[in-house]
């Protein structure tokens, strides 16, 4: 039997992979079969997204103190811990339970923290007004640069409507 | 019912390279946003109990949505499939591997008649829409994603905080939830050496370089997928304009490395497409490792005008029907990896020579 690879040289290396579960057979020389080698081992054992989520999470653990890893979110029951090790989130709550342990993993996957993408119509009402606020703020500030008092006044007026509604 | 159709042809609307613009190196493009249901543990906590509830949730906003695409949709729960016809859905980029594992009755995909739309439903988020075209559109792809979020907005409370944005079962994905990407074919590039350096490169703009199957599969056939690593601190707009501009600049380079190919080694390269066209038209037992390396070299050859009467459009099609699932469909049993082997040469026969019919000289 010859390889598979360059055809030229015997088969000696001989593989079974699963992959999506179909299992496949492949035979290879030794000179092809250590080209490959970095392929084949790379696969799931070492290099896997949870192992490397897992590190992203434990990287930041150092700093922590202890008692993070023993709260756990009201909504879903999960630990920072149970995240760790998992790479994966319980619910929406989570986000908010375990704020300050995500900021610095968020940062070292993302480069940042802070969402800037769409808002959904439907509960991001609030998110809506008060992105119009700050747009408003700094048009009120040029108003009152350029000595426009009077269209000053009338944005500090529209200020004050959205702030009611939004409660604060 | 559409879905029966999916599953018994190869054919779903991202094959059509003739729709497709820089379909010759350019496959397709998608776009993929997830979504979370707000307080509902996400699926992989889920019991059958609360997954079903989920998918009641799910199923009762795209019963009242009145947007004509998700009109167009039918639902699969995947406790209807086999493990065969799961992989089919994966095999033509419908579902993911991780997906088709499960035989779960709350967990399925909505998905319209040329699979160009595709929502996964109880995956590892509570819904992921997937829209898929031909060529470099991630734009359109991205318009028609946003249009079914809107419509589906409407109806479900969607987890979304202020400062994370999206909120997602995995930390990777929280923000915009979106992962646009675009499925190249870069023979040229690889074959000078320069694939490497290339994505490279593009590693330091935040976007990521995989193989056909996306996460955690191997670069098989020049197929290289492309796409956003980031999403939480950019905007789903300027994602889109990032992965198409730098899609465009690695088009540039495989056209480059093409035209120099042409020039420069002109009958090392006709040597190479007539060979590949040669052993794919007549070997009687390959494997899919060594079919696919073919097809590249062949596309390559039908892409530069260097081979008449096959069209790009069939050999997308052909890359999904001769994968494990279809031929296994095809032949209606289940076969060893030597029995598919047979059957693969079989179907890439029938679709050379049938597509070919002027220059093959065999009956």
């Amino acid at each position: 039997m010859y390889c598979d690879e360059c055809k030229q040289r015997p088969a000696s290396v001989h593989l079974t992979q699963m992959f999506n579960g179909q299992t496949s057979e492949s035979h290879y020389c030794e000179e092809c079969a250590a080209k490959k080698g970095a392929v084949i081992f790379n696969m799931d054992t070492t290099f896997s997204i949870p192992n490397i989520l897992a590190s992203f999470f434990g990287y930041n653990m150092q700093g922590l103190p202890s008692p993070a890893i023993g709260r756990s979110c009201d909504n879903c029951g999960m630990n920072f811990n149970d995240i760790r090790q998992s790479g994966k989130l319980g619910c929406s709550e989570c986000y908010a339970a375990f704020d300050e342990e995500l900021e610095p993993t968020l940062r070292g996957m993302h480069g940042n923290s802070q969402h800037i993408g769409k808002v959904p119509a439907r509960g991001g009402e609030k998110v809506i007004l008060k992105k119009r606020v700050e747009a408003m703020k700094s048009s009120l500030q040029q108003a009152v640069a350029e000595e426009d008092y009077e269209k000053a006044a009338q944005i500090r007026d529209a200020i004050k409507d959205i702030e009611k509604k939004l409660g604060c | 019912m559409h879905a029966d159709q999916l599953l018994a042809n190869t054919f779903v609307s991202w094959m059509e390279s003739e729709k497709g613009p820089l379909s010759d190196i350019v496959v397709s493009s998608r776009i993929r946003l997830a979504r979370n249901l707000f307080r509902i543990p996400f699926p992989h906590l889920l019991d059958s109990e609360g997954g079903q509830k989920s998918l009641e949730q799910i199923k009762e906003a795209w019963g009242r949505s009145e947007n004509g695409e998700l009109a167009t949709l039918e639902l699969i729960t995947l406790d209807q499939l086999n493990p065969l016809q799961r992989q089919i859905l994966v095999e033509k980029h419908l579902i993911s591997p991780l997906h088709a594992a499960s035989s779960d009755s709350y967990r399925g995909v909505l998905v319209n008649g040329d699979g160009s739309l595709a929502i996964m439903i109880n995956e590892e988020d509570h819904i992921r829409i997937q829209c898929l075209l031909p060529g470099l559109q991630v734009g359109e792809c991205f318009s028609k994603a946003q249009a079914v979020d809107d419509e589906l907005e409407k109806n479900l409370n969607f987890a979304f905080d202020e400062t994370r944005g999206y909120l997602t079962s995995c930390p990777t994905n929280v923000g915009t939830g979106m992962r646009a990407s675009v499925m190249l074919h870069l023979p040229a590039v690889a074959i000078s050496g320069l694939a490497n350096r290339i994505f490279q490169n593009i590693s330091q703009f935040g976007m990521t370089v995989r193989g056909l199957y996306g996460e955690g599969s191997e670069v098989i056939g020049n197929f290289f997928q492309l796409s956003n690593q980031v999403t939480l601190g950019q905007s789903e707009e300027d994602i889109v304009t990032h992965l198409t501009s730098i899609a465009l600049q690695v088009v540039e380079q495989e056209r480059q490395m093409r035209a120099h190919l042409e020039s420069e080694m002109k009958y090392q390269l006709e040597d190479r497409v007539g060979r590949a066209y040669g052993i794919l038209t007549n070997a009687r037992i390959i494997t899919s490792s060594e079919a696919i390396a073919l097809l590249s070299d062949l596309r390559l050859g039908v892409d530069m005008g260097l081979i008449d009467g096959i069209k790009t459009s069939a050999l997308n099609e052909l890359v999904v029907a001769m994968s494990p699932a279809h031929l296994q469909q095809k032949a209606g049993q289940e076969m060893d990896g030597y029995n598919r082997d047979l059957v693969r040469a079989q179907v890439i026969q029938e679709t050379l020579r049938g597509e070919d019919e002027l220059t093959t000289d065999e009956h």
